[in-house]
């Protein structure tokens, strides 16, 4: 009996699963002993404590913050911090100076740096670059050692060739701006000449050492170009003003040099100069004037959204917050072992009633539901060690309670499986049948209703930042998790179980018993459902054991149909009640 | 004592039913009211009560310290500032971190000797400062704009799996009941709206539709052939399925709201305010709202949305005349 097909998928199916959670534990366990991870789940900041840093932004040339620069500032260090893992940073502003990052654990130095370091902005004149996406160049076709350049004479001026040496050739040559991208510092010195890519277009660059830096930006804005008459054209550009006299006269000495080269040859790469953010070339337009009043229009392909792009980079850039660790201390969890301790018992208890009231409710059938959920929790666990250490993953007390909440979820897609499969044993088919049938139409279901909640998950994962992200990812993690409990746990089980004595001749205990479930044979010529009086017409037949419910349905069988007699002397051809539901409205 | 397969066994047939979709005005105008208490209340009542994660607040740093409690630190607010919650941090060995709600300067000063006393420190051992909200702005308009986002998104996802874009309105409509309800109940208890709450929030949206999701497939497999049927009506049909997923319904929300409900009981008894029970109430509030809301709201609301379409309307109106052909022969019979 047991040779059949469904019922060894089953026990393969099963067997997978056992693989599975062997390969998790196993995984977990390497960790362990490697020392990289523990047995217990990290926790969030709220449970157990982290590390404060109290950071005071720096923005050159003034002592003041505006309160605006100050959003700005939780902006970037958010941004930064989540990009980070899923930790569910905390992040707030402190007597309207500060800001104070609150991370669980202890923050790498590189994270450290991380948060300090400033958006960086700057001018650098361009000494050579690609006129296409550039890739790195093959191997086999770079320079060769022995011509590479080496420099003549000592540069001149910012645009000289004489700053490409032989390194740099080569960091050139081996560094790709089009994927697969080549990881390129951020920060590097405003004095030396570097490669660089314009992550928009792919192109790539050598540039010069910085002539204009970022804190002489005094401000930048967008709009459309005024003509040689003073009317307003079709095209947008991007309205520089650098401050007076440094920017101005920086500028003017650039634009200067670049502007002759331009008058040669308009499309020489050493006419242009880049706007450099963070080492990575915004825009690189070519000077064609030589400004000299610090008042410069940057013309290109601009639409309105790329010309407030970049106005907005200038502006932003023009504020290099950089951010000085004032103090850096241990905090504890703000919520402290005994919140965390409650939580865990009361969701124990609300587990252990939960278990109650399946076995009331499914008899044996509860004890299917109970390990389930059993399994459900130990891939919950193992993936939240898993992601711990692979992602920074943080259990928050929030995240606690969604998974709590996920016990219900979970426990749903047995309770719509089982309740499909009494369905079909109300229609009279045997125990095989039915679980087979009713698995085929809650398959969907599940599969309907879990979408829903990965959805919600991946959406909410994506798009927002700090603790609503490390929330999305816990609902993920418990609806895959629940799908891979009901499809290779669940399910297979069943499978097995129905093959049983116990369950195959519905032992009252069983909680498929079909006595209970008031089953008759398929009405022959019947849809789906058979109607009320039939069943109880059936019913009153075949089932002794509820005979006194079978009486009780007669009854109504009979009101029925007094009901009806009596309608039909009332109204000919009015709805006549056959259920209780609505009819009464519909014939309205 | 009947038992509750038996129960079951009669909402399936149909013999026992409840008329969700024939009272719907009824159960509509419920919601109605109670979505228009929930808006009206926080309209008339203050609104929210924001906690310092929003909104800002006052931080004592109180260092060298003797006792790291944050017990003592949390009474010793809560005798000089009732009205405050407090959070107490213990910062870095001997350094305690006091945030409250923003206090005037009264308060402060009030706040700061009943800390300095608490702690057994000097005057120059603690400060106060102004703090900024942690969940700034930024983040609410990241949650909103991914909501949103989710929203459509799974309106077209249902849309697409039911075959039908009503279906998703009615989801919806659940959906917001749901939302405005469990918003309007935290207006009216007061407790504190901490991020918690704002994640308890978003769970319960998402089981409400996924409850919904779930009763509504039961509903597409009892019409998916209504027209060839000359059974029941399309309300009738509606109405069956949500009978036919009634135990599903109640046996879920047990399950789901026992171990919440041990929380927000054994929590709140034992542990007076604070993050597990802001968080549960809006868990438990949510899952009992969202079952009914489905039953109520969003299964009549599809039917009211359908039943009015030409093919179904004949399809009802053949059902009448067959029950009048059947009641024919009855009386002839009898």
């Amino acid at each position: 009996m047991a040779r059949t097909g469904p019922a060894s998928t089953a026990r393969r199916t099963l067997l997978w699963l056992a693989a599975l959670i062997i390969a998790c534990t196993l995984a977990v366990g390497g960790g362990v002993l490697a020392g990289a991870t523990t047995w217990a789940p990290k926790l969030g900041l709220d449970l157990e404590g982290g590390t404060q840093m109290i950071l005071a932004p720096k923005v050159e040339g003034t002592s003041n913050i505006a309160a605006e620069q100050l959003d700005q500032a939780v902006s970037i260090i958010r941004q930064r911090v989540d990009g980070s893992g899923v930790s569910e940073a905390q992040i707030s502003t402190e007597g309207g100076r500060n800001v104070v990052v609150s991370m669980p654990g202890k923050p790498t130095d590189e994270e450290r740096n991380l948060i300090k370091a400033s958006a960086n902005m700057n001018f650098r004149p361009v000494i050579a670059s690609t006129d296409a996406p550039s890739g790195a160049v093959p191997e086999a076709e770079r320079t060769p050692e022995a011509e590479l350049p080496v420099p003549t004479a000592a540069p001149l001026n910012a645009s000289d060739p004489n700053w490409v040496d032989a390194a740099l050739m080569k960091q050139f040559e081996a560094t790709s701006c089009i994927n697969p991208l080549t990881d390129r510092p951020t920060t590097s010195d405003a004095d030396k000449p570097i490669v660089s890519c314009e992550p928009d277009t792919g192109v790539k660059y050598i540039l010069g050492p910085v002539e204009v830096p970022g804190k002489w930006i005094k401000t930048a804005s967008y709009g459309l170009q005024s003509g040689a008459q003073g009317a307003t054209t079709n095209q947008w550009s991007v309205q520089l003003t650098l401050e007076k006299p440094e920017g101005a006269d920086a500028f003017k000495a650039v634009t200067q040099r670049l502007y002759a080269k331009y008058l040669a040859n308009p499309n020489d790469p050493q006419a242009r100069f880049a706007i450099v953010l963070d080492d990575s070339v915004v825009s690189a337009p070519a000077s064609q004037a030589v400004i000299t009043d610090g008042q410069s229009s940057i013309t290109g392909n601009f639409n309105e959204a790329s010309s407030k792009a970049l106005a907005d980079q200038l502006k932003f850039g023009s504020l290099p917050i950089s951010f000085e660790i004032q103090s850096e201390v241990q905090i504890s969890a703000t919520l402290g072992l005994q919140q965390l301790e409650m939580g865990l018992l009361a969701g124990l208890i609300g587990l252990g009633l939960v278990v109650i009231y399946s076995l009331f409710q499914y008899r044996a059938l509860g004890l299917v539901t109970i390990f389930s959920l059993v399994i459900a929790g130990v891939l919950t666990y193992l993936a939240i060690v898993l992601l711990g250490w692979a992602e920074n993953y943080r259990l928050s007390l929030a995240g606690v309670a969604g998974i709590i909440v996920a016990i219900g979820q979970t426990a749903d897609s047995f309770i719509v499986y089982f309740e499909r499969v009494r369905d079909e044993l109300r229609d009279g088919r045997g125990l095989v049948a039915a679980v087979e049938n009713g698995w085929a139409r809650a398959k969907r279901t599940i599969l309907a209703s879990k979408a829903v909640n990965v959805l919600a998950s991946l959406v909410l994962y994506f798009v927002s930042v700090g603790s609503v992200k490390g929330f999305a990812f816990t609902l993920g993690l418990t609806a895959v998790a629940d799908l891979i409990v009901v499809f290779m746990f669940t399910h297979p089980t069943l499978q097995l179980l129905a093959r049983t004595k116990f369950f195959g001749e519905g032992h009252s205990f069983s909680g498929l018993d079909p006595k209970q479930l008031g089953a008759i044979p398929l009405y022959r010529g019947a849809g789906r459902f058979r109607t009320p009086e039939e069943t109880a017409a059936v019913v009153k037949g075949k089932n002794v054991r509820a005979a006194g419910e079978a009486e009780r349905r007669q009854t109504i069988a009979e009101r029925r149909l007094a009901a009806k007699e009596a309608e039909m002397v009332g109204s000919k051809g009015a709805g006549a009640a056959q259920s209780e539901s609505s009819d009464s409205k519909e014939s309205k | 004592m009947k038992s509750f397969a038996t129960f079951g066994n009669e909402l399936y047939t149909g013999e026992r039913s409840y008329e969700f979709v024939g009272k719907r005005k009824i159960w509509f105008s419920i919601a109605g009211v109670l979505v228009l208490l929930s808006i009206l209340f926080p309209l008339l009542g203050g609104g929210f009560n924001f906690g310092i994660d929003f909104r800002g607040g006052s931080q004592f740093t109180i260092s060298a310290v003797t006792h790291t409690d944050v017990a003592i630190g949390e009474a010793a607010v809560a005798e000089a500032a009732p009205d405050t919650a407090a959070v107490v941090t213990n910062v870095a060995g001997d350094t305690m971190q006091v945030q409250t709600d923003r206090l005037s300067d009264d308060q402060t000063l009030a706040v700061k000797d009943a800390l300095k006393s608490a702690y057994g420190v000097t005057e120059d051992h603690i400060t106060s400062t102004f703090v900024g909200p942690s969940w700034g702005q930024d983040v609410s308009r990241q949650a909103i704009i991914g909501f949103i986002v989710f929203v459509l998104l799974a309106t077209v996802l249902m849309a697409l799996y039911f075959r039908t874009w009503r279906m998703s309105i009615a989801a919806m409509v659940g959906m917001l009941v749901v939302m405005v309800v469990t918003a309007g109940i935290y207006a009216v208890s007061g407790f504190e709206v901490t991020p918690s709450a704002i994640i308890g929030f978003l769970t319960i949206l998402s089981y409400s539709l996924y409850d919904t999701v779930v009763v509504f497939d039961k509903i597409r497999e009892n019409t998916v052939d209504i027209t060839k049927s000359e059974r029941r009506t399309f309300a009738e049909e509606v109405n069956l399925a949500v009978n036919q997923t009634l135990v599903r319904s109640i046996n879920t929300m047990m399950v789901a709201v026992l171990p919440v409900a041990s929380i927000l009981f054994i929590g709140a008894l034992l542990l007076g305010a604070g993050t597990l029970r802001d968080l549960s109430l809006a868990l438990f509030i949510g899952i009992i709202v969202s079952t009914f809301s489905t039953i109520f709201v969003a299964a009549p609301m599809y039917s009211w949305l359908r039943e009015r379409e030409p093919a179904l309307a004949k399809q009802a109106k053949k059902v009448q005349q067959r029950r009048a052909n059947d009641a024919v022969a009855v009386s002839t019979t009898a």
